[in-house]
């Protein structure tokens, strides 16, 4: 059973974020981690290989700090890490980056790719299902739980919805996105970190990927700026003792203040 | 020198900083309250590769450094200082020295368990009337055949309870002082070693604190410790380390006070506005940040030296003394920050200030330290009283 888990390094989400001046986030003292998700994207690999066996490697796309996720991932007890970095990628949006990881993924043949169902810091929970789309991969989304028959050649996946559980089989090889419900994942153990540091991380740039700037296409989406959401504004009392005036007052605010009416 | 942490120590410490707040501070006030070893926790601990830190890795260990040590110290004393000095005694007063003085045989019968969860290590220096001035202690060891008979009473042993492996000084050598001790293994089940008394303390009440007992045990002579007359030499050596791990341990005490107290002082208002709006309160966390910075980076240098393979005796005791007072210190200005809810159990505060107390006291007393510093500085025939 091998497994790719895609990862990625993202702001904590307890970090003050701060826009710099030409746009960006500003990285000074910004404690960066391992998204999340991907630590349960990675556990779940982990803990497949225990159980049939194999190997799991860990890519992400992202700068030369992005090693250091790697590196934790590595320290789990992932087997390789790869990192996709190349100028062209500093600024990729999200389908740029599924087609840098699915040139990645296409150099090997793993039984599963398993991804974070999003990441923390632009909620977008784009790139799983465009890598599955672009490798031509049955996915299936935001999985809570998942039971791989690998004799058989499927897995078996329950998906978290509104009052509902909804329970898929998917034939392998697949892509899964994974909620964090799935597992609690494993810390890196000091030895674990210690064997992590003699492993070599490859770096990959798109010329190693056989891809050129160009190849990735025009970008979906184009970042134009960035803007911290505006303060909250007190809200409005309206005294109920007297209920006429009071219907009064608030048809009033929904009609002139808020102008919903 | 360099002050930035490499990749492998910040991962190092974010780790045990997520495992503390997620496995240790929800249980901390519990652990302190009904003084119940957390043997749930230590076994996690050392799945971890916390408890054989040091410790190569071809004897089961994690094969860090004094730096990842000191990392790790304060992460943990910062959710409990009780359960961090189970483990910087386990890794500095008794990994340490067998990595450092054991013969091959000793580090592939003992490092194995002590870093892996399956034994504990105590060590047993202390005697009721050999605390500070420890090179007087009275254990005797005398060779009878091919063991050691070990005779005496050692006093203040941290991990008394619970360990299976102590180190134990005696004096086994015609010789007054340092130079007539001799260090021994003595596993908890050899006959004639047994717990004494269990002391009832102030702070760190999860870790157990309690007498050994030493009547008539044999121990084979295989199980010295480096060489006759060593043990002195041994045991001061070993407490460098300790000390290092005991700043350490006052480090993430101090901090712990200051993060939850520069919590708590922007929630609560007095006099119509939060208390972080009065300069008094500002400056208190303004001087706590200051000394635990001075702190951390003494402790950090303490290690540094130690892991270069040099002496740092001065440097330790230099950690330690500003460390430990730092960490009475910023509780003590902690607790008055909250007031009447510093003094009552529904918050840290008055843990941490219990806790803090110990850093002054064992591994070397506030004034031992003192002693050391000054008789680097003048000499060691300076001082009056010689």
């Amino acid at each position: 059973m091998n497994v790719i888990v895609c990862i990625k390094q993202v702001p904590d989400t307890e970090a003050p974020i701060r826009i710099r001046a030409g746009g960006g986030i500003d990285e000074t003292g910004l404690n960066l981690v391992m998204n999340y998700y991907d630590e349960h994207a990675t556990e779940a690999a982990l803990r497949l290989r225990e159980q049939f066996g194999g190997t799991v490697t860990v890519v992400a796309v992202g700068p030369e700090r992005t090693r250091e996720a790697l590196r934790q991932a590595l320290a789990m007890g992932a087997d390789e890490a790869t990192l996709l970095r190349d100028p062209a990628l500093d600024a990729a949006d999200h389908l740029q980056v599924a087609r840098a990881l699915a040139a990645f993924i296409r150099s090997r043949t793993p039984d599963a790719v398993i991804c974070g169902k999003l990441s923390t810091d632009d909620n977008a929970a784009v790139v799983g299902a465009a890598l599955a789309e672009l490798l031509d991969l049955p996915q299936a989304t935001a999985i809570a739980k998942l039971e791989l028959d690998a004799g058989a050649g499927h897995a078996t996946v329950h998906r978290e919805l509104e009052g509902a559980l909804e329970i898929l089989e998917v034939p392998l090889p697949a892509l899964f996105t994974v909620e964090r419900s799935l597992n609690e994942p494993r810390y890196p153990s000091l030895p674990g970190i210690m064997k992590a540091k003699r492993k070599e991380i490859a770096v990959l740039d798109l010329a190693a990927l056989g891809l050129s700037a160009n190849e990735l296409g025009p970008a979906g989406a184009t970042l134009t700026g960035l803007a911290t959401p505006p303060g909250r504004t007190a809200g409005i009392q309206v005294n109920g003792a007297d209920p006429d005036a009071a219907v009064e007052a608030i048809v009033t605010f929904l009609g002139d203040r808020a102008k919903v009416l | 020198m360099n002050t930035d942490l490499s990749e492998d120590h910040r991962l190092i410490q974010a780790t045990v900083r997520d495992f503390a707040a997620k496995e240790i501070v929800p249980v901390a006030a519990r652990l302190d309250q009904e003084a119940r070893y957390p043997s749930e926790i230590i076994a996690r601990a050392a799945t971890l590769g916390l408890m054989g830190l040091m410790v190569p890795e071809e004897y089961g260990g994690a094969g860090m450094d004094s730096i990842a040590n000191v990392l790790v110290q304060e992460e943990l004393a910062r959710a409990s200082a009780g359960v961090q000095v189970i483990v910087s005694v386990n890794n500095s007063l008794v990994c340490d020295p067998i990595v450092r003085y054991g013969t091959a045989e000793q580090k592939r019968r003992y490092l194995p368990p002590l870093a892996d969860g399956r034994s504990l290590g105590c060590y047993c220096l202390t005697e009721p009337s050999a605390g500070s001035d420890a090179m007087a202690l009275e254990t005797r060891a005398q060779r009878r055949g091919d063991d050691w008979v070990l005779d005496g009473r050692k006093f203040f042993v941290t991990n008394g309870v619970e360990a299976d492996i102590c180190i134990v000084y005696a004096r086994s050598e015609d010789a007054p002082g340092a130079r007539g001790l001799s260090a021994f293994l003595v596993e908890k089940s050899f006959p004639g070693i047994s717990v004494g008394k269990v002391e009832h303390k102030l702070g760190i009440r999860c870790s157990s604190t309690s007498e050994i007992l030493l009547d008539d045990c044999r121990v084979p002579a295989e199980n010295l410790l480096g060489g006759r007359g060593e043990g002195g030499k041994i045991a001061l050596a070993t407490l460098d380390g300790g000390r290092i791990g005991i700043a350490a341990q006052a480090v993430g005490l101090a901090r712990a006070a200051l993060e939850d107290a520069t919590a708590y002082v922007k929630e609560r208002h007095i006099f119509g506005r939060p208390l972080s709006n009065f300069q008094a309160t500002q400056w208190a966390l303004a001087d706590a940040a200051t000394r635990i910075d001075a702190a951390r980076l003494l402790t950090y240098r303490a290690a540094w030296l130690r892991d270069r393979g040099a002496r740092c005796t001065r440097e330790a005791a230099t950690a330690k003394l500003i460390a430990s007072e730092t960490a009475m210190w910023a509780t003590h200005r902690a607790v008055q920050l909250f007031g009447g809810y510093g003094y009552i159990q529904d918050y840290p505060l008055e843990r941490y200030f219990r806790d803090a107390k110990i850093t002054e006291i064992y591994e070397g007393t506030s004034e031992v330290l003192r002693l050391v510093l000054s008789r680097d500085l003048l000499g060691s025939r300076g001082n009056a009283h010689q």
